[in-house]
């Protein structure tokens, strides 16, 4: 049985709780935050398992690598503190499930691309940046065999999590990849920090997108002009699982001549994009969201920002009408990366 | 050669009148179940005159006329059960008249809900009609003509509720109109004068309707969804009665389906919320969701998924590809709202029992009046068993409909008979009168509301 | 034939007749299916034609020669695998094609179409004029046979035989010559490139016309060609590659768009008109090209360049696809597609319409006559428009 690996110890040396004290939605002091993560830690009840947004953020803040975000997704599951409701729970598990047939399996023996859920969204990996790279999951039928599943964290469900991945794991192992370069972020977010926090073994290399398109783009460094364009980056809550990737954001910004604004809402202090705050049982919860929302999207606009970056498809989805609302254009790092050499992105004019 | 093709192609021109196979062929069918009846003669009129001289004459040879609009009642009302002359009838699609003052559309009975949607957007974008799930090659006409209910329907009730006034070629060939448009006072009203119930659900057995005037709404900038869910059928009919109460709300319909997984054994509520500032989009919002759901959404009893600015128009419908077989058919109802649990878990037994996925839908009509609740049988049409397993659950949910207290909605021959026979014997007999009076010959659609 | 051999056996059955395939992209109307908008009647719709083509297959109804017409009236315009909402829509020319390859093999095509075929296999164009008279055009230019300059000029059929279609031809050789461009031309040697035979299902003359151009082209080292037509875009650069023929094709708008972006061609005179655009479905919804000739048209000072309601993948076809610029199964009416597309012009508010085909310059050009608007709407080539703007 796969638990989250949890060190109480780590809490008791931990000078900062800083998994709580800095938490951007509860107002919580060192006093109450040492007081609560030991509660969680021991397996008892804890106002911020009932008030938890599951903005993944605390995963970053703990000094210690000890996974407080996960472990707290596990008691509100063993105490049935689900944060939304229960027909919501029930649609995004059975969302997961696949429906449409086995995927085809052919052995590749080199590295791939992974689109996981994101099948439909093939119109991003086009052009040189992505040639001769195989893609896997690439049938929109299929492609529920290769969802991650982290997904479920936000619905206190780790136990989906847990019976599903290993199967998802093998689906894309029988591929006999050599890396599996992650399109969606928090595909790599599994691999590399929640599969090693409960014990599930990963047989492959996960490679980060936004690593990928740096070492491509600087492949290509003679076909770069500049795009001249300030840019704000929408940060996604599962980058907060592999902080140590978020550099590239930067690195690539940097290459493709893109000006980065400067804005209040960014690298640790990034807001999430609220997509799955809206509907949380809590009381307010909608117009919580939409406040995140707002917040964000002014910082964005005051900072002068033209365009913004979304790594995310999710928060493509949830803020990308607001973002254009207010004249920035939302657009997919890939498609910046494409401006930058000099390529038409799929479906633009 | 055949005198009654020469008389129709010296009516309508030669290139718009066959008697050839193919066209026999086409006509023939319904896209739905109905078994293929083939017509005589297929004739596509460009003018109110054509369709009274066709009228005419196959009243002088006792030949049928089966008037066809978009073909997509899937009921097989248009299928000629007795052959004949079928008159295709989009050719007559002219937007005749749009009022903006008065909000009404006078449009010929060719004008397709795509064309007609499209042509309010681009030059009356604060005007909208009530537009049906049906495809947008559905007609206007033909879509009021069977009491059909749109996007609007939870406001403003059924489409044929909207009309203002009808053009019609009788079944011995006369012109009539209805409405205001009667004394010369334009399209603007339906009422006070004698109404024009006898054209409306008669699936074209009591003349053809050659114009009509529809009612239209505001259009606001802002238009979207939003889809709330709940885990349990017995919850639907109260949360639509509180959202009825609100006010708010424009469409209003519940689903369930058992493709795709995620609305498998839940029920979805889309609810319709259009505003021409985001303050009356926030305000309604939040009189929906927060105040009015919130209760559901805090016990955990129901979900807000989330709202979508984008309301697509036309509707996209992919029903009959469930069983890539190219082909659905449903039973649509009148229902009270108060019967959706049990329409729900009947109709997914019938599914379940003849191995197709369930889809059931409801729309609510009017305050709370009532629901079009419709089940959906996907078949696939190169498998005569999946098709004849589509019949037999169509037939036994027919059944269900009376059996639940509903109306059947546009019924086939099937259901017209059992509707028939359980019709108040009053009605029934004026109803043949009716007919009688205005068809003597039995030349319109017959072999539908055949009354012995 | 068993319909189980039949290579979409398992798809055909799949259209619901639902309708949208006869819109536009912004459904303005039902008339965006060339001979739906031609007959309006179901047995014309992409829908019927399907569902006839099914029964023909199934034996449920015989083969006529209405049923042939019915089916060779596709334009393969593509408007229908635009619209349709279904997974299978990507196919839905191919069943067209493969279901006239089943007629063609069984020798049961409507008398226009053999004569095409025919004229094809024994001349090499579908006009049956001689071979020699393919290189007039030239006459008077400048023009070069091909020996190993930058680019083959492909000129195709109708550029070569038809006399307005001719001048458009000539017209843009002037305007390559006086940029610059390295090109040359096959002149009599040219072959037609079969796009029109392949959808008019001859698929083995179609190979034959292929891998004779490919031979002949790999023969005296083309690596890159410029068409005239967007016909012989489309199969040069889409279809050549099965039988070993790989080159770098372009159409001549995306040519001139590079010109005028280099300024190679520039200056371009003033020439007050509004314009609007008609995009040709092989340039188009066939290969995704929308942006070259209009940036061509904007470079141009004065034009005013109007957009038709129906415009880029939802522009109305002219009608001269599929064979039927020589077929002409859906000539001889005010519904004929490219009558019906030169009033959207008028009423657009347009005084040129411009086109970037051969095919649907000589259509909309016959169309503007047949519909009296000669005074008031000029069909012109976008190589005209440019060279008038040159001051050629």
């Amino acid at each position: 049985m796969y638990t989250v690996n949890f060190d109480i110890e780590k809490c008791l040396c931990c000078e900062t709780q800083a998994c709580l004290t800095r938490c951007q939605h509860l107002e919580i002091d060192k006093e109450t935050a040492q007081k609560e993560i030991l509660k969680i830690a021991r397996g008892e009840d804890s106002f911020v398992l009932h008030d938890c947004v599951t903005c993944y953020a605390c995963e970053e803040y703990c000094p210690m690598g000890n996974h407080p975000f996960y472990l707290i997704v596990e008691r509100q599951e063993a105490f049935n503190l689900p944060p939304m409701p229960r027909p919501l729970i029930r649609r995004a598990v059975n969302l997961g499930v696949p429906f449409r047939g086995k995927p085809e399996i052919e052995e590749v023996h080199g590295p791939v691309l992974n689109m996981a859920a994101f099948s439909e969204l093939m119109g991003l990996i086009q052009g040189r940046l992505f040639e001769g790279i195989t893609v896997i999951s690439n049938d929109g039928r299929k492609m529920f065999h290769y969802f991650c599943q982290l997904m479920y964290l936000h619905y206190a469900r780790s136990s989906v999590i847990k019976e599903r991945l290993p199967g998802i794991i093998d689906t894309i192992s029988r591929h006999k990849p050599t890396e599996v370069i992650c399109f969606h972020d928090e595909c790599y977010g599994t691999y590399t920090s929640y599969c090693p926090s409960v014990g599930i073994e990963v047989p492959f290399k996960p490679i980060h997108f936004y690593e990928f398109l740096y070492r491509r783009l600087t492949e290509l460094k003679d076909t770069i002009r500049p795009v001249n364009v300030k840019i704000a980056y929408q940060r996604p809550c599962s980058s907060r699982l592999s902080p140590d990737k978020h550099h590239f954001v930067q690195d690539i910004f940097g290459l493709a001549g893109a000006v980065c604004v400067e804005r209040e809402y960014v690298d640790e202090n990034a807001l999430c994009c609220a997509g799955a705050i809206q509907g949380q049982r809590r009381a307010g919860s909608r117009r919580r969201a939409a406040e995140i929302q707002k917040k964000n999207v002014k910082d964005m606009k005051k900072a002068g920002a033209q365009v913004c970056i979304f790594n995310c498809p999710a928060c493509f989805q949830t803020l990308g009408p607001l973002v254009a609302n207010e004249g920035i254009k939302p657009m997919h790092m890939s498609d910046l990366c494409r401006l930058a050499i000099g390529e038409k992105p799929m479906g633009w004019r | 050669m055949d005198p009654i093709y020469q008389a129709l192609v010296d009516i309508a021109g030669e290139e718009y009148v066959s008697n050839q196979p193919e066209e026999l062929y086409i006509y023939s069918f319904d896209l739905g179940t109905a078994e293929p009846c083939r017509p005589h003669y297929v004739a596509s009129p460009k003018t109110t005159k054509h369709i009274q001289e066709i009228v005419r004459l196959a009243n002088k040879e006792s030949i049928p006329v089966v008037p066809l609009g978009g073909g997509l009642s899937l009921a097989g009302l248009a299928v000629p059960l007795k052959g004949g002359i079928i008159l295709d009838l989009k050719r007559m699609d002219t937007i005749i008249e749009v009022n903006e003052k008065a909000r009404y559309a006078v449009l010929e009975c060719g004008v397709s809900q795509g064309q007609f949607t499209s042509y309010l957007e681009k030059h009356h974008p604060h005007l909208t009609h009530s537009e049906p799930g049906a495809p947008p090659a559905a007609t206007i006409a033909g879509n009021v003509a069977i009491h059909g209910q749109g996007d609007l329907a939870q406001p403003y009730g059924f489409n044929s509720d909207l009309v203002n006034g009808l053009e019609v070629v009788l079944p011995t060939g006369e012109l009539c109109c209805f409405g205001s448009i009667a004394i010369g006072a334009g399209w603007f009203t339906n009422h006070p004068l004698p109404d024009i119930g006898l054209f409306l659900g008669w699936s074209g057995t009591t003349g053809i309707i050659t114009k009509v005037s529809i009612r239209l709404f505001p259009a606001k900038r802002i238009r979207g969804i939003g889809t709330f869910v709940l885990e349990h059928e017995d919850l639907v009919p109260e949360v639509i009665f509180k959202l009825t109460h609100t006010q708010m709300a424009e469409d209003i319909v519940a689903y369930s389906s058992a493709i795709p997984p995620f609305a498998s054994e839940l029920q979805q509520i889309t609810v319709n919320i259009s505003a021409d500032s985001e303050k009356e989009l926030e305000f309604k919002q939040e009189i929906i969701w927060d105040d009015t759901l919130g209760e559901y959404i805090s016990r955990g009893d129901g979900g807000y998924v989330g709202f979508s600015r984008t309301l697509e128009r036309p509707q996209f419908s992919k029903t009959s590809d469930y069983k890539k077989g190219g082909g659905f058919e449903y039973v649509g109802s009148i229902m009270p709202i108060d019967r959706y649990p049990e329409c729900y878990r009947k109709g997914r037994e019938i599914s379940e029992r003849h191995g197709i996925p369930y889809t059931v839908t409801g729309r609510c009509v009017g305050a709370g009046h009532c629901m079009m609740f419709a089940w959906t049988y996907a078949f696939n049409r190169a498998d005569p068993e999946s098709i004849k397993q589509a019949r037999e659950a169509l037939h036994e949910t027919d059944d269900l409909v009376l059996e639940l207290g509903g109306v059947i909605w546009k019924p086939g021959t099937y259901g017209q008979k059992l509707l028939l026979d359980r019709l108040d014997p009053g009605a029934r007999e004026l109803m043949r009168k009716i007919k009688k009076l205005l068809d003597p010959n039995g030349i319109m659609n017959p072999g539908n509301w055949e009354v012995a | 034939m068993p319909f189980a051999d039949f290579k979409y056996a398992d798809l055909i059955h799949r259209c619901f007749r639902c309708g949208y395939c006869k819109f536009p992209v912004h459904w303005e109307d039902v008339n965006n299916c060339p001979p739906y908008a031609r007959f309006r009647m179901e047995s014309y719709s992409c829908g019927g034609r399907l569902w006839l083509t099914r029964a023909w297959l199934n034996d449920q109804i015989d083969w006529t020669e209405h049923l042939a017409e019915i089916l060779y009236s596709c334009t393969t315009c593509k408007n229908c695998v635009v619209k349709c909402p279904l997974r299978f829509n990507v196919d839905i020319v191919n069943m067209i094609v493969a279901a006239r390859g089943e007629m063609v093999e069984a020798g049961k095509v409507p008398p226009a179409v053999k004569r095409f075929l025919e004229n094809i296999e024994l001349y090499g164009n579908p006009y049956g004029e001689s071979k020699d008279k393919r290189g007039q055009w030239v006459d008077g230019t400048r023009v070069e046979r091909y020996h190993g300059q930058e680019y083959l000029y492909y000129v195709g059929c109708t550029g070569s035989y038809d006399a307005r279609a001719q001048q458009a031809a000539r017209t843009l050789a002037t305007v390559m010559i006086r940029a610059g461009v390295s090109f040359g031309i096959l002149g009599t040697e040219e072959n037609c490139d079969g796009n029109e035979v392949h959808k008019l299902g001859e698929s083995g003359l179609f190979e034959m016309l292929a891998e004779n151009n490919i031979k002949q082209f790999k023969g005296i080292g083309i690596q890159k060609i410029v068409t005239f037509s967007p016909h012989a875009y489309n199969v040069i650069k889409n279809s050549y590659n099965q039988y070993g023929g790989s080159f770098e094709v372009f159409h001549y708008t995306q040519i001139l768009q590079g010109l005028i972006e280099e300024r190679k061609i520039n200056n371009l005179m003033s020439f007050n008109a509004k314009v609007a655009f008609h995009d040709p479905c092989f340039l188009g919804r066939w290969n995704e090209e929308y942006e070259a000739p209009r940036a061509i048209l904007r470079a141009v000072k004065e034009v005013e360049l109007i957009e038709m309601d129906k415009n880029r993948d939802g522009a109305l076809c002219c009608g001269g696809g599929g064979g039927n610029f020589q077929i002409d199964l859906l000539g001889g009416s005010e519904n004929s597609p490219a009558r019906r597309r030169v009033r959207e012009a008028h009423e657009a508010g347009a005084n040129i319409l411009a086109v970037a085909c051969p095919k649907c310059l000589v259509m909309l050009n016959d169309a503007v006559k047949s519909e009296e608007l000669g005074d008031k709407l000029a069909v012109m080539d976008i190589s005209e428009i440019v060279a008038k703007g040159c001051g050629i």
